[in-house]
């Protein structure tokens, strides 16, 4: 297998009495495009959020690039309430917050849309550019940072150009369809030059049509970017057409992973989620 | 767009001086012993209008509801004026406490006279930010975790703290306990005087507007750079900020720290309007009077706030005024007109603003964006 970008390992996240993610561990090579599928409540998000500095898991470690980013073991009550494995392997703790993980080199979207609804299009790209500057908040504020807005701005302009948005770029973000906004959101978290792109449920509401445009469109921006995806999604089309692997989550344990054709024959993955098609 | 930016930038300083230029010729032309209302308002106008910006950048901008402006006023008037009330008459102001334990007067450590008087005041305007800002800075360690109505709460009790310390009578030495703080370098202080002491050209107005404009500048530009748009970005929806790589508690601060540094330059400037620094005039209600020019000028619009400030004080300083004095009509006496009503009626017009245009004057929009619309609208 390729390099390592994202490693999952023995991740537990328990909340009071409540495994929501149960010792997960999973890999996520270079350049490839992985899936998280499950029924709802399997904990696809929690998982997300664990990985991207939202939550701090109970137990395990999450590496990023070769360099361990997220590290924790049960503490105060719940060394007794811990109902996970591999409660002593992990001796430190590591619980960077979100912004520094995007910093690190992740980005995210979310599976209820977030743009910064007062801000036009192109603003909502800009404002992702800045965890990306330099420049201290005197320079900023008396425009020493000439080239380095000038630069950003051209960025933003480039990027806009390349997902379709350039010709709405001064619309306020809350006033473009519903598929764009997906898409604005998509270019936002691109802004941010990560090397690991996160897609929780990105074709949630949309027709057809627009999903098979997404699937295309997020087979061109890992080419084109060369990024990694790793992605929610309960379109099965979409799943299966463009993922290179596949994990499967059922209330917080991983039942089964493996290339899409593999998945779609798995006894468990069927009971648990596929379910039998009527004509079959 | 770059040169539309330009020339933005261009045509508002050219309305700047252009307003100032104003400032300095109804100054001089108009009669100060007979229109003395109007300059007051105007100078208290201009203090006003700072402070009411830097509340509108914590929250009209970064959406963090403080309540804590009157306090940091205080600190930065208090600063202010222990260093600027010249030696000389040190033993007179502090004559409870035989004397100040400050001994020195930034006017005349730069050696007095017009020069000295500017870089002292200056130096100690600055210096005074810098006291709030730090202050803000170690409170806002603990107080900035909290949200929305929490925050007001917690700044709302900074704002008393700190305005029940400096009337301790052991500070007395240094903040003259309960009783004001007088005789420092004011407006006035900037009138040009001949040799035999007549007043040849009055710059006072004048003063007040330059440094609440250079402020207000400055504000305005952090809002419109890299800072200020993640400032915004954290108002509309924190956790895609975070998501998206800005440091929450970093910009947090950095938004409480700038709003307090502008809010206690404002109090050295409030001190210098009033001719005095008083700990018992920074109360709660202050703090509420900029809140409100704030949300009537329009939460997160820089004009708005500026405009608001001037309607604001006017109305309550001097065009309300002819409903506090008992009016005779031929024999009839006005009813209800006497000393006080003028708040009732005052309170009752916010009221009606508040209910009815609850976007304020410019809602979110700044006065360019208003002219850049009309010419659009004329072009088609």
């Amino acid at each position: 297998m390729k390099e390592n970008v994202l490693k999952v390992e023995n991740v537990t996240m328990q909340f009071g009495g409540v495994v929501a993610v149960d010792n997960l561990n999973l890999e996520v090579g270079k350049g490839e495009i992985v899936a998280l599928i499950g029924p709802n409540g399997a904990g696809k998000t929690t998982a997300f959020n664990v990985i991207t500095g939202v939550y701090q898991p109970t137990n395990g470690a999450v590496w990023f690039q070769g360099e361990k980013i997220v590290e924790n073991h049960p503490q105060g009550k719940m060394k007794q309430q811990y109902k996970g494995e591999h409660a002593g392997d992990y001796a430190q703790v590591l619980a960077p917050t979100p912004d520094k993980v995007t910093r690190l080199g992740m980005a995210r979207t979310f599976q209820n849309i977030r743009l910064w609804k007062s801000q036009t299009v192109f603003d909502n790209v800009l404002i992702a550019k800045h965890c990306r500057a330099t420049s201290n908040v005197f320079s900023a504020a008396f425009r020493l940072n000439r080239k380095e807005e000038a630069a950003q701005r051209e960025n933003v302009l480039e990027l806009l150009e390349t997902v379709g948005l350039a010709d709405v770029k001064d619309e306020p973000a809350t006033s473009l369809p519903y598929g764009k906004q997906r898409r604005l959101e998509i270019a936002r978290a691109l802004a941010a030059e990560p090397k690991l792109l996160l897609l929780d449920e990105p074709a949630a509401g949309m027709n057809p049509q627009e999903t098979e445009e997404l699937t295309a469109f997020i087979g061109e921006i890992r080419d084109r970017f060369h990024l990694t995806v790793f992605l929610i999604e309960h379109h099965m089309n979409l799943v299966m057409n463009i993922s290179d692997r596949i994990y499967v989550l059922d209330f917080g344990k991983l039942i089964a992973q493996g290339d899409p054709a593999a998945i779609q024959n798995d006894k468990r993955v069927i009971d648990a989620y596929l379910g039998v098609s009527e004509d079959a | 767009m770059k040169k539309t930016v330009n020339k933005s930038a261009w045509a508002g300083l050219l309305c700047a001086a252009a307003l100032l230029a104003l400032v300095v010729i109804l100054e001089n032309v108009l009669d100060p012993n007979k229109n003395i209302m109007v300059f007051a308002a105007l100078k208290k106008g201009a203090v006003y209008a700072l402070v009411a910006v830097s509340m509108n950048l914590l929250n009209g901008f970064t959406g963090l509801f403080s309540l804590g402006q009157a306090g940091f006023m205080l600190l930065g008037a208090y600063t202010y004026a222990i260093l600027t009330i010249p030696v000389s008459q040190r033993e007179a102001v502090y004559y409870i406490y035989n004397g100040s334990a400050v001994n020195f007067s930034l006017p005349e450590l730069f050696g007095g006279g017009a020069f000295g008087l500017v870089l002292g005041v200056v130096l100690a305007l600055v210096l005074g930010g810098c006291v709030a800002a730090a202050v803000a800075w170690l409170i806002g360690l603990p107080v900035l975790r909290l949200k929305s109505d929490y925050l007001a709460i917690a700044t709302l009790g900074f704002g008393e703290i700190i305005r029940a310390v400096f009337q301790w009578d052991k500070l007395g030495p240094v903040t003259n306990g309960a009783n004001a703080l007088k005789n420092f370098p004011t407006f006035s202080s900037f009138n040009i005087t001949n040799g035999s002491g007549e007043t040849v050209l009055r710059l006072s107005t004048f003063t007040a507007f330059l440094l609440a404009g250079i402020c207000i500048a400055v504000v305005v530009l952090l809002i419109n750079s890299t800072y200020g748009r993640a400032f915004k970005a954290i108002r509309d929806d924190e956790v895609a900020a975070e998501a998206m790589g800005i440091n929450l508690s970093k910009h947090k601060r950095l938004a409480f720290v700038i709003s307090s540094f502008f809010a206690g330059v404002g109090g050295g400037m409030f001190a210098m309007f009033a001719n005095q620094a008083q700990a018992k005039t920074f109360t709660t209600a202050m703090t509420y009077e900029i809140l409100l020019i704030v949300v009537i000028g329009g939460i997160g619009s820089v004009s708005g706030s500026c405009i608001a400030a001037f309607l604001y004080v006017a109305a309550s300083e001097w065009w309300l005024r002819f409903l506090d004095a008992e009016t005779f009509i031929g024999g009839f006496k006005v009813p209800l007109l006497r000393n006080g009503f003028r708040m009732v009626v005052f309170s009752v017009v916010i009221m009606i603003v508040v209910l009815f245009f609850r976007r304020g004057i410019m809602g979110d929009k700044e006065l360019p964006d208003l002219l850049k619309k009309r010419r659009k609208e004329g072009a088609k």
